[in-house]
C-alpha cells in the first residue's frame, strides 16, 4: 500500500472537517478496516490520510427499548449477531449479521463499514483494470466473467452490493443517521443506497465529507416473522450468490404485510415490490410463494454466466415465505 | 531375507503414533521457512509481468535503486525476450523491509511491446488465434495417439454406447506456505538456504550448479514445510533470485512468494476435456473406448490425463493434444493426470451401467481386474450402506435429495534407491536417526522414529530424528510419487538393525550369552533362552564408554513393493432449490502395503479426500479473455474447502501385505468421480463439468425440467 498519515478521530466535527473539500479518495475514514485494508493493499485506493473512526466515543453500542433499536455505526457485526433482543425480535438482522464472513471479521468489522463497503467485483479489485466504476470506459463484467454479477438494476455497472446487513435493515424499515458539515440528517436505509444509473461510481448517497453515525430500527409489530436466507458456494467466508431478507407480519398463515429485500443480485439492496404484492393479504401456500418468487425476477436481465441467479432468487423467496408461514 | 515381521510381533509399526512435530506445529514453535529470520536480513520481492504477452524492450531500475533502504535490484529477464504469461519474472529487489521492497517494485519502469494473447483454451483453439508458441503448429501440439485392440470390432460387439464430453478446469496447488527461501552466504564459497521445498538435496544440487559451487558447499535446510503437492522440487527463479540478492548484498535475504504469485506462477494441475465414445456388451463388459481430448498447462504441455483409467477395456484409441495459452505453467500436482482422468472414467462407467440397467457397482466388478479393489468394493458398499442407495436416480419429491456414488484409483509408489541414512546409539542411551529426506507434512519424521524405536525396544519419542538438512551429507530423493516412506524406511530399518547387531556384540559377554540369543524387550535387552538375564537399555549402552555405535543402511527390495488400489464411496445431499451440494460422508478405502504409522496414514487419506472434494465442488482458475488476467488469484474467489465443506470421512487403511508402498497421492484420486456420481444419483441429471457449483446444478435441473 502507499504511505498515508493516520488520525484518530475525537469528534464528528473534526472528522467532517478533515474530510471537507478533499473529494473522494484523498482522505478516507477507516473503522474495522476489514474491507478498506484489502483495497489499500491492492492499490485500489491510495489515500493520503486515514481517519480512524474507532476512537469516536459512544458509537459502538446497541440500545434497545419498546420503540426499537439504536445501533451505533461502530458496533461490530458480531455484537449485532449475538444480541439477544435482536435475535428474538429482529431475527432477520441477527441472521444476516451471523452470515457475514468469519468470526474474526465479524469481531472487527463494523455496521458502518458493512453498509459502506465497496464492491467485490474482481475487475474492480484488480488495480490494473480501469473499469467504468473507476472512471474507465467499459464495464468488463458485461462481456467478461460475470458469474457473480447483477441480474437486476445493472446497467451500466453490474456489481452486486456485497452487504448482508443492508437488505435486513431495509426489510425492517430502518433509518440511517448521517453526519456532515451541516450537522446530522436521517433517512430511510432504502433511500441511502443508489443504483448505477444515478451514480455509477458510488453505491450510496454519502458525500465525501459525510459519515454514517447510527442506524435506527423500529420494533416490528407483534406476530412478525423475519428471516434471512443466503445462498453461497462455500460455507464461510463467502458472499451471497443471492439472498433474501424477509419480514412478514402474519395472522396464522395469512400474510398481512411482507417486506422482501434481495441481496447479491443487484448493485444495491433490491426491494422487490412485486414479491411483496404477491404475498400481501394472501394465505401463504406453495403456489402463492412460488408466484412471489416468479414476480420478483420477471424483469431480470442475466448476463452470460449468471442466469442461475434468476431461479435461485425465485426459490429463495418462495422458501422464505413458506418458512415464515409454516415453519 | 529381510522382513518387517508379523503384525502380531510389532509393538509400534502399524499402530497409531502421534506425530512427533505435532505439538510444535500447533503451538507455533515449529519454524517454517517463513519464520526464519537472520541477523540483518533483507527482504526480497519479485516484479512480475502484469500483461500476458509482451516483448521486453527495456528495464529501468534507477528509481528503485535510489529508494532509501533498497540494497539491490537485479533483472530476471533479458531485453528482447518475451513475457508469455501474467506473473512471469522481470526483476527482483532486496530491501531493508518488506514494505520498501514492495514500493521499490513499483518504481521499476518496464518498457514493453504488448503482443496479442490467448488465455482460454477455446480462444487458443479458435480459427485465426494468435500463435503463442513458435515451435507448434497453431496453439496445439501434435496429437499423442495410443491404440490397442480393434475399435471397430469392439463397437460391433457393444450392446450400448455412451457419447459424452467431460471437463475439469485448471486447479492450482494452494500450498499454505507459499514458495520461498531465506538465503545466506557465509563467504564467497559457502551458501546456506532455508527452503520451503520437497527436495532438500535436489534444491542443493540445483543451487550448486547455478552458482558453480561444489555441491558440499551449499547447505539446504527444511525443518518444517507447509505443503508442496508436487510444486516444490527445486529453488526455481525465486530461489535463484534470493541467493543472488544475498550474494550481491552480502546479507541474508528472505524471499517468499505472495499468494497472488503462488496462484500465477507456482504451478497448477492442467485442465482436461475429453470427448468419449464408449461401448459395453449386454453382459456388462466394457468393450470399446474412443477418446479425443485436450488440456492446457500454460505454455507447456497439459494433456497428461489418464484415459482410459483403472477398468479394463480391450479395444481403445486415445488422442490427446496439449493446448498452449498465455498462463502460468503446470507442475506436477498430487497424482498428476489421475484425478481428472478418474473423474471422466468413473462418470462414463456410471453412464454405461445405467444404459445397461446395471448397478454401477456390479458393472465395475465385471471390468476391474484388481483383486484388491474387488475386496475394497465389498467393504466400501457395506460401510456406506450401498443398499440404501436411490435405485431410481433423481426420484422423490423432496427438496433435498440424497444420492450415493463411487470412484476408483490406482498408483505406483514403492520407493527407490538413493537414500543414505545413519542410526547412532550413544553411550548415554540416546539414539539419533539422520537422513537427508524432508518431512513434506506426511509424517516421515515420525515413521523413522517408529522404525528405530521398534528395532530398539524404545518409544518413538526416545529417538531424535534429523531430517530436512543436507549438511550431514546423507542424501535422499525428493518427496514425489508417493515414494518417500518406501525409499527411506528400508534404509532406516537396515541401519537400525546393523546398529542393534553392533550393540548386541558389545553386551553379549556381559550377559554371558551368544549374540543370536539376544532380543530387545521394552526398554530392555534380554536373553531369549533365559529371561532372568535382562539388562535395561541404559545399562546396555553404558557399556559403550566414550564411543558411539553409528551404522548406515541399505535399500532393500524385500522391504518394499509398488502398486496400490483405492476406492471411495460418497453420500451427498443436494438442495434442489439452491443448487448447493453437501457431502455427507466419504468412505475412503486405500491400501498402501505396510502402514508404518496408521494415524498419519489416515491423516494422509483425510487430506487427499479434502483435496479431491475441493476439486469436485469448488476449485477453478478463472482467466479473463479481455485482459488476459487471472481474476481469482487470491483465496476469496479461488475457493478451497473450509470446515463447513468437510464431511464425515471414514478413512480405512486396507491391509494387503507387509511391505512399504506409499499413500501420499492416491487418496485424492477417486473422490471427484464418487461425488459426481452421487450427485447424479441424487438429482437424476448428469453434470459433466467440474466444479459442481450451484450455477451448474441449477442449470442442469432447469434443463431436466424443460
Ligand atoms: C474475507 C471477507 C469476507 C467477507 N464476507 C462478507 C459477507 O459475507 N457479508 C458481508 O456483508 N460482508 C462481508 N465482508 C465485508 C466486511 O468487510 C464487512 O462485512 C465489514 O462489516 C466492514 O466493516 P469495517 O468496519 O471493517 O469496514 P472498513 O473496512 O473500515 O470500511 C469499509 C468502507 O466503509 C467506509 N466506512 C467505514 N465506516 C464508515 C462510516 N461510519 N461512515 C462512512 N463510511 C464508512 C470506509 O471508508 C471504507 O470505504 C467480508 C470481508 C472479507 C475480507
Ligand atoms: S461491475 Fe462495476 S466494478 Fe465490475 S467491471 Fe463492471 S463497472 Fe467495474
Amino acid at each position: 500500500m502507499e504511505k498515508f498519515s493516520y488520525v484518530n478521530a475525537t469528534n464528528l466535527e473534526q472528522v467532517t472537517s478533515l474530510l471537507n473539500d478533499s473529494g473522494w479518495g484523498e482522505v478516507m475514514v477507516i473503522a474495522g478496516g476489514t474491507d478498506l485494508l484489502g483495497e489499500l493493499k491492492e492499490y485500489v485506493e491510495t489515500p493520503k490520510t486515514l481517519v480512524n473512526l474507532k476512537t469516536l466515543p459512544g458509537m459502538d453500542s446497541i440500545a434497545a427499548d419498546a420503540t426499537g433499536l439504536k445501533i451505533g455505526a461502530l458496533t461490530t457485526v458480531a455484537d449485532i449477531a449475538m444480541h439477544p433482543t435482536i435475535q428474538r425480535h429482529y431475527t432477520v438482522l441477527a441472521q444476516a449479521a451471523a452470515s457475514v464472513a468469519t468470526p474474526q471479521i465479524r469481531n472487527v468489522g463494523t455496521l458502518g463499514g458493512n453498509l459502506c463497503q465497496r464492491p467485490r467485483c474482481w475487475y474492480y479489485r484488480d488495480e490494473t483494470v480501469d473499469c467504468l466504476k473507476k472512471g474507465g470506459e467499459i464495464c468488463y463484467a458485461v462481456e467478461g466473467l460475470n458469474k457473480y454479477h447483477a441480474i437486476l438494476g445493472g446497467d451500466p455497472v453490474y456489481i452486486v452490493h456485497p452487504s448482508d446487513i443492508a437488505p435486513a435493515l431495509i426489510a425492517l424499515g430502518a433509518t440511517i443517521k448521517i453526519a456532515g458539515p451541516e450537522g446530522e440528517k436521517t433517512m430511510a436505509v432504502e433511500e441511502f443506497f443508489t443504483l448505477p444509473a444515478t451514480n455509477p461510481f458510488r453505491e450510496n448517497v454519502l458525500e465525501p465529507n459525510e459519515i454514517v453515525v447510527e442506524v435506527q430500527v423500529p420494533q416490528p409489530k407483534p406476530n412478525t416473522k423475519s428471516l434471512y436466507l443466503k445462498a453461497r458456494e462455500k460455507g464461510a467466508p463467502d458472499f451471497a450468490l443471492a439472498s433474501v431478507a424477509g419480514v412478514f407480519e402474519m395472522s396464522g398463515s395469512t400474510c398481512n404485510t411482507a417486506s422482501i429485500v434481495l441481496g447479491g443480485v443487484a448493485p444495491a439492496p433490491w426491494r422487490s415490490k412485486e414479491a411483496e404484492a404477491a404475498l400481501t393479504g394472501k394465505m401463504i401456500s406453495e403456489a402463492v410463494s412460488k408466484q412471489a418468487g416468479a414476480d420478483a425476477v420477471k424483469d431480470a436481465q442475466p448476463l452470460n454466466d449468471n442466469e442461475y441467479k434468476v431461479v435461485l432468487t425465485q426459490n429463495l423467496i418462495s422458501r422464505a415465505a413458506m418458512m415464515a408461514a409454516h415453519a | 531375507m529381510a522382513s518387517w515381521g508379523e503384525a502380531s510381533e510389532s509393538r509400534l509399526i502399524g499402530k497409531r503414533v502421534t506425530r512427533l512435530s505435532g505439538k510444535d506445529k500447533v503451538t507455533g514453535k515449529a519454524k517454517y521457512t517463513f519464520d526464519i529470520n537472520r541477523p540483518g536480513m533483507l527482504y526480497g520481492r519479485v516484479l512480475r509481468s502484469e500483461v500476458p504477452h509482451a516483448t521486453v524492450k527495456g528495464i529501468d531500475t534507477r528509481a528503485a535503486e535510489a529508494l532509501p533502504g533498497v540494497k539491490a535490484v537485479i533483472p530476471l529477464i533479458e531485453i528482447g525476450k518475451k513475457l508469455r504469461y501474467q506473473g512471469q519474472e522481470i526483476a527482483a529487489v532486496a530491501a531493508e523491509t518488506d514494505d520498501i521492497a514492495k514500493d521499490a517494485l513499483r518504481l521499476i519502469q518496464v518498457d514493453m511491446e504488448e503482443l496479442p494473447f490467448v488465455v482460454t483454451e477455446s480462444d487458443a483453439m479458435a480459427e485465426g488465434a494468435p500463435q503463442i508458441r513458435e515451435d507448434w503448429n497453431g496453439n496445439q501440439s501434435n496429437p499423442n495417439i495410443r491404440e490397442e485392440g480393434t475399435l471397430e470390432a469392439g463397437f460391433k460387439e457393444a450392446a450400448v454406447e455412451v457419447e459424452a464430453t467431460y471437463h475439469t478446469p485448471v486447479q492450482t496447488h494452494v500450498c499454505l506456505e507459499t514458495h520461498g527461501h531465506v538465503a545466506e552466504w557465509q563467504d564467497e564459497q559457502n551458501l546456506t538456504v532455508w527452503a520451503s521445498t520437497q527436495a532438500v538435496f535436489g534444491t542443493r544440487n540445483d543451487l550448486a550448479q547455478h552458482f558453480e559451487l561444489p555441491a558440499n558447499q551449499v547447505r539446504v535446510i527444511t525443518e518444517h514445510m507447509g505443503g508442496g503437492f508436487g510444486s516444490k522440487f527445486g529453488p526455481g527463479m525465486e530461489g535463484h533470485a534470493a541467493a543472488e540478492l544475498s550474494r550481491i548484498t552480502g546479507t541474508a535475504v528472505k524471499l517468499m512468494l505472495t499468494r497472488k504469485d503462488e496462484h500465477l506462477v507456482a504451478g497448477n494441475r492442467p485442465s482436461m476435456t475429453q470427448h468419449v465414445r464408449a461401448g459395453a456388451t449386454s453382459d456388462g463388459r466394457l468393450i470399446a473406448y474412443d477418446m479425443r481430448g485436450h488440456g492446457t498447462g500454460g505454455i507447456s504441455s497439459g494433456a497428461g490425463f489418464q484415459a482410459p483409467y483403472v477398468y479394463h477395456v480391450p479395444n481403445f484409441r486415445t488422442e490427446k493434444v496439449n493446448v498452449a495459452v498465455n498462463a502460468g505453467n503446470q507442475r506436477a500436482m498430487r497424482a498428476p493426470g489421475h484425478p481428472q482422468g478418474a473423474f471422466a472414467m468413473d462418470c462414463l462407467m456410471d453412464e454405461l451401467a445405467e444404459k445397461l440397467g446395471m448397478n454401477p457397482l456390479e458393472f465395475r466388478r465385471i471390468n476391474d481386474t484388481s483383486e484388491v479393489r474387488q475386496a475394497q468394493y465389498t467393504l466400501g458398499a457395506q460401510e456406506i450402506g450401498w443398499h440404501r442407495r436411490n435405485s431410481m436416480p433423481g426420484s422423490g419429491t423432496s427438496v433435498k435429495k440424497r444420492g450415493m456414488g463411487l470412484g476408483s484409483g490406482r498408483w505406483g509408489g514403492g520407493g527407490g534407491r538413493g537414500t543414505e541414512a545413519r542410526v547412532t546409539i550413544n553411550a548415554d542411551g540416546t539414539v539419533e536417526a539422520v537422513t537427508g529426506t524432508q518431512d513434506l507434512g506426511t509424517g516421515i519424521r515420525t515413521a523413522i522414529a517408529i522404525i528405530v524405536a521398534e528395532e530398539f525396544g524404545l518409544a518413538p519419542t526416545d529417538i531424535t530424528v534429523k531430517v530436512g538438512d543436507s549438511a550431514p551429507g546423507l542424501p535422499s530423493g525428493g518427496s514425489g510419487g508417493s515414494q518417500t516412506t518406501a525409499s527411506v524406511a528400508p534404509v532406516i530399518k537396515t541401519a537400525a538393525a546393523a546398529a542393534k547387531q553392533k550393540l548386541f556384540e558389545r553386551i553379549a559377554p556381559l550377559l554371558a550369552a551368544p549374540v543370536e540369543e539376544l532380543r530387545v524387550g521394552t526398554g530392555t535387552i534380554y536373553v531369549v533362552s533365559d529371561r532372568t538375564k535382562t539388562i535395561t537399555w541404559a545399562q546396555a549402552t553404558g557399556q559403550l564408554g566414550m564411543e558411539s555405535i553409528s551404522e548406515g543402511g541399505q535399500w532393500d527390495e524385500e522391504l518394499r513393493q509398488g502398486g496400490v488400489a483405492g476406492t471411495q464411496f460418497a453420500e451427498v445431499e443436494v438442495d434442489t432449490e439452491t443448487g448447493t451440494i453437501k457431502v455427507l460422508k466419504i468412505v475412503a478405502i486405500h491400501d498402501c502395503g505396510l502402514a508404518i504409522n496408521r494415524l498419519t496414514t489416515e491423516s494422509q487419506i483425510n487430506g487427499g479426500v479434502i483435496m479431491g472434494l475441493g476439486q469436485a465442488l469448488l476449485e477453478e482458475r478463472f482467466m479473463d479473455a479481455q485482459t488476459g488476467r487471472m481474476m481469482n488469484a487470491n483465496l476469496e474467489d479461488y475457493k478451497v474447502p473450509g470446515t463447513f465443506e468437510i464431511p464425515e470421512i471414514k478413512s480405512i487403511v486396507f491391509d494387503t501385505h507387509r511391505k512399504v508402498t506409499g499413500i501420499g497421492e492416491p487418496p485424492c484420486i477417486p473422490t471427484l468421480g464418487a461425488i459426481a456420481n452421487a450427485v447424479y444419483n441424487a438429482i437424476g441429471v448428469r453434470i459433466r463439468e467440474l466444479p459442481l457449483t450451484p450455477d451448474k446444478v441449477l442449470s442442469a435441473l432447469a434443463e431436466k425440467k424443460a
